[in-house]
């Protein structure tokens, strides 16, 4: 776990600084102003439209799978440290990262098959 | 007196206070830190609802409707406004963390913290910015 | 302007109690007094009991660090000024071990500055005579973490060092900083495996509270980002070019 203990920081570093500068502008507009009605949210035509671009897809891999990895990595030390549940400290880390795994890879898996 | 150094007759009794769990509601700084920390919950939270939009783009465009329709529901939008005031409060804390592990060094001199942070939030604005030109284009 | 004000200190008689009480002293309070001042007025002329650890009474020696209403200071640079009102709680540091009243054993903290090899590694001797050289950007760049006292005060306030006894701590990995950021210093590789360890710099969280009470403005909190930041420019390094790393 030591080995690869840099890389999980790298993903959490790289994974909180998407959150900081995409995240706030993207939630306003999907959480905030489209459904409270005071922006236009977009069609699904254009928003296929976008999605077909291989851009639009690799912007939105890592859009959606580094916070991911940002979350694991943050919140395995938050439960470990918090709660102090140091005998769980293995269990916690396969779900953390396992979840974060998972998200990537059903991620990867939609922006490969829509067409 | 022993020769090993380890062993002392009259050892005193030392105290050792134990770290309560609940260590972090005993300070300000250490609750912030926490709900710092916290921050990123909120941050999977929405990482979640963008792979679920995702999924439903991928359905079909009632699928894309039936997303729409359940951000508007109540549950949704007060959920959302407080994940997004947490997703703020991890954007700003992270920006003013960033000049600390981020050292450049141009020419000897050190780039000051200052210049970093305004990097950071321009960036921000300008991201913003186009993220929101290409969403709004229609 | 008051006249006095009260002194709540920690007491603690291994021989007689189990558990720490508190002890309040009522001190003259005087302008120019620092809580060292009141403590050694304690000593002098109330109670000779207390226990304490003071040296040179100017924030140079790193012996005087306790807490003073709950936050780590050096108690010869905290005014009673600034606490009028009092009462002023006195504590001994938090998260070490409690010998007598104000006294902790240090033990831990020095054995984890040693763990850092906190001196000038060199691989081969200079060339030429005579001293090393160095530039005043040379000496900038690892001066602010030079400045340490070893007062421990960064330790007292890292809930992480609280959790986690075994972490090394800010003061160690600021003290490996000053030495791999030194340009006479060729070790940074030995200390980057040492500190990448389980106990090492990774077990931070950035709480920042070591910054916080920091006599001496190290900036310990920042030491440890840049090195992690260091430490994984290095892993991709080494991933990237298997042969070329130092």
């Amino acid at each position: 776990m030591e080995r690869i203990t840099p890389l999980l920081w790298l993903l959490f570093s790289a994974g909180g600084t998407v959150a900081a500068l995409l995240f706030p502008v993207h939630f306003f507009l999907t959480g905030l102003a489209f459904p409270l009605g005071w922006l236009e949210a977009p069609s699904y035509e254009f928003l296929h439209r976008l999605l077909t671009h291989p851009v639009t897809r690799l912007y939105l891999f890592f859009l959606i799978s580094l916070p991911l990895f940002h979350w694991a990595h943050r919140f395995r030390y938050t439960l470990y440290d918090g709660l102090q549940l140091k005998h769980l400290t293995a269990l916690i880390a396969v779900l953390c990262y396992g979840a974060a795994l998972a998200g990537t890879a059903m991620t990867a898996y939609l922006l490969w098959v829509i067409s | 007196m022993s020769a090993d150094p380890h062993y002392t007759l009259y050892h005193p009794r030392w105290y050792r206070r134990r770290v309560s769990v609940w260590w972090w509601l005993q300070k300000r700084s250490y609750t912030a830190f926490v709900l710092r920390e916290l921050t990123s919950v909120f941050v999977a939270f929405f990482a979640v609802v963008y792979l679920w939009q995702l999924r439903a783009l991928t359905q079909g465009p009632e699928a894309y409707g039936q997303f729409l329709a359940r951000l508007t529901t109540p549950l949704f939008l007060a959920l959302d406004t407080v994940a997004f005031l947490f997703v703020l409060f991890h954007a700003i804390t992270w920006f003013n963390l960033t000049p600390k592990a981020m050292v450049v060094r141009l020419r000897g001199k050190r780039v000051p913290d200052w210049l970093i942070l305004s990097l950071n939030y321009a960036a921000w604005l300008v991201l913003s910015g186009a993220v929101a030109f290409v969403l709004l284009r229609e | 302007m008051p006249s006095s004000v009260v002194l709540t200190v920690a007491r603690y008689r291994p021989e007689r109690e189990s558990e720490p009480t508190f002890q309040t002293y009522e001190i003259p309070f005087r302008k120019d007094w620092v809580v060292l001042d009141a403590l050694n007025h304690v000593k002098d002329s109330l109670d000779g009991s207390l226990s304490f650890r003071w040296s040179c009474r100017m924030g140079v020696c790193g012996s005087c660090g306790m807490k003073v209403n709950g936050t780590p200071k050096l108690t010869c640079a905290t005014f009673l000024s600034d606490y009028m009102l009092g009462p002023i709680r006195v504590e001994p540091l938090d998260y070490f071990p409690v010998v007598r009243d104000l006294v902790v054993d240090l033990t831990d903290f020095m054995r984890k500055l040693k763990q850092v090899k906190p001196w000038i590694i060199r691989k081969e001797e200079p060339p030429g005579e005579g001293e090393y050289l160095q530039t005043p950007d040379q000496l900038d760049a690892y001066k602010q973490f030079s400045m340490c006292i070893n007062c421990m005060l960064c330790y007292s306030a890292c809930p992480i060092y609280g959790l986690e006894p075994s972490f090394i701590g800010p003061a160690a990995i600021a003290l490996a900083q000053r030495y791999n950021m030194d340009s006479r210093d060729q070790g940074a590789a030995e200390r980057l495996k040492i500190l990448s360890e389980h106990d090492g710099m990774w077990q931070c969280t950035f709480v920042g509270e070591c910054t916080k009470v920091c006599p001496k403005h190290v900036d310990p909190a920042g030491a440890i980002q840049q090195y992690k930041l260091t430490g994984a420019t290095n892993w991709v390094k080494s991933l990237l070019l298997p042969w070329g790393t130092r």
